[in-house]
């Protein structure tokens, strides 16, 4: 099953990565499949990548979603960039809380909050 | 060791449900193969019930993550995708309460030998946290036959 349009959009704003999700829901494996390697080859595109997640449009997200992203965390660590999540709704956000995610990313209220947030 | 296949011979054919309306609510039963793809028309069907009931939001949304987790666990980890093996999903859909059922043909687990993945050292593996969103949206959570089949309730309130 084939998604028809591409799972993200990523937006240049100076050196940061703006990627914006284009579906409602970051569920499917082979969907999940894709974005990861997409996150991946944007972080390794650069030293010290930064990267803004924007969930604006994020509706659902599975365990094997928070499985990617931490996927993506741990390569933007290993090279010393940064990582920045922003516009969780609320009922996805109470999904980083219970696995208490919350903690491991940085997660702003805002796309601008998220941008102002990068160390330069 | 074989098994006869407890189906339709061809493991990509899923089994047409078994749906049973009563005065107490609806009655749904799926016997499908190790495919997400079939695994998610059970989701979206059982869901639809789901609505009739005029569930909220949060219960909603609680119910559909739940039940990705469930089935998409029995498929990977229960039948270790394995095509020849099935899922079983069952749904009691009521006004008051929606009691799914997801079994898989796998070997079974142990709920307490699945390590906490809030814990430190398990905070930055990508796995684990599935059977923890189920237990902190649904209202109850058990296992039986082994961990084999795993029976969650969801109360309207």
């Amino acid at each position: 099953m084939s998604e028809q349009a591409p799972p993200l959009a990523v937006i240049h704003e100076k050196d940061i990565r703006i990627v914006e999700f284009m579906n409602s829901k970051i569920l499917d494996e082979a969907n999940i499949a894709e974005i990861g390697s997409t996150l991946n080859a944007l972080i390794d595109e650069v030293e010290q990548p930064k990267l803004l997640l924007d969930f604006a449009s994020v509706d659902h997200l599975s365990s094997a979603a928070l499985g990617m992203l931490i996927n993506a965390n741990n390569r933007i660590k290993q090279r010393n960039g940064q990582l920045r999540l922003a516009n969780i709704k609320s009922q996805i956000f109470e999904v980083f809380r219970i696995t208490k995610l919350d903690r491991l990313f940085r997660i702003y209220g805002t796309r601008d909050e998220a941008l102002a947030s990068f160390a330069m | 060791m074989s098994h006869v296949s407890r189906n339709s011979p061809d493991p990509r054919r899923p089994a047409a449900p078994s749906i049973t309306k009563t005065r107490y609510g609806t009655s749904m039963k799926y016997t499908i193969p190790s495919d997400f793809a079939r695994g998610r028309e059970v989701q979206t069907q059982i869901l639809d019930e789901v609505q009739n009931f005029k569930y909220n939001s949060d219960s909603v949304f609680a119910i559909k993550l739940s039940l990705e987790e469930a089935i998409v666990n029995a498929i990977k980890h229960g039948n270790k995708l394995d095509m020849n093996k099935k899922v079983y999903v069952e749904a009691l859909v009521g006004p008051d309460q929606v009691e799914l059922t997801i079994e898989d043909d796998g070997p079974g687990f142990t709920r307490q030998d699945v390590p906490d993945p809030t814990s430190p050292e398990n905070i930055e593996k990508c796995s684990g946290r599935g059977i923890l969103l189920i237990e902190a949206y649904m209202t109850s959570v058990s296992w039986t036959n082994g961990g084999k089949k795993m029976i969650m309730i969801k109360r309207n309130d």
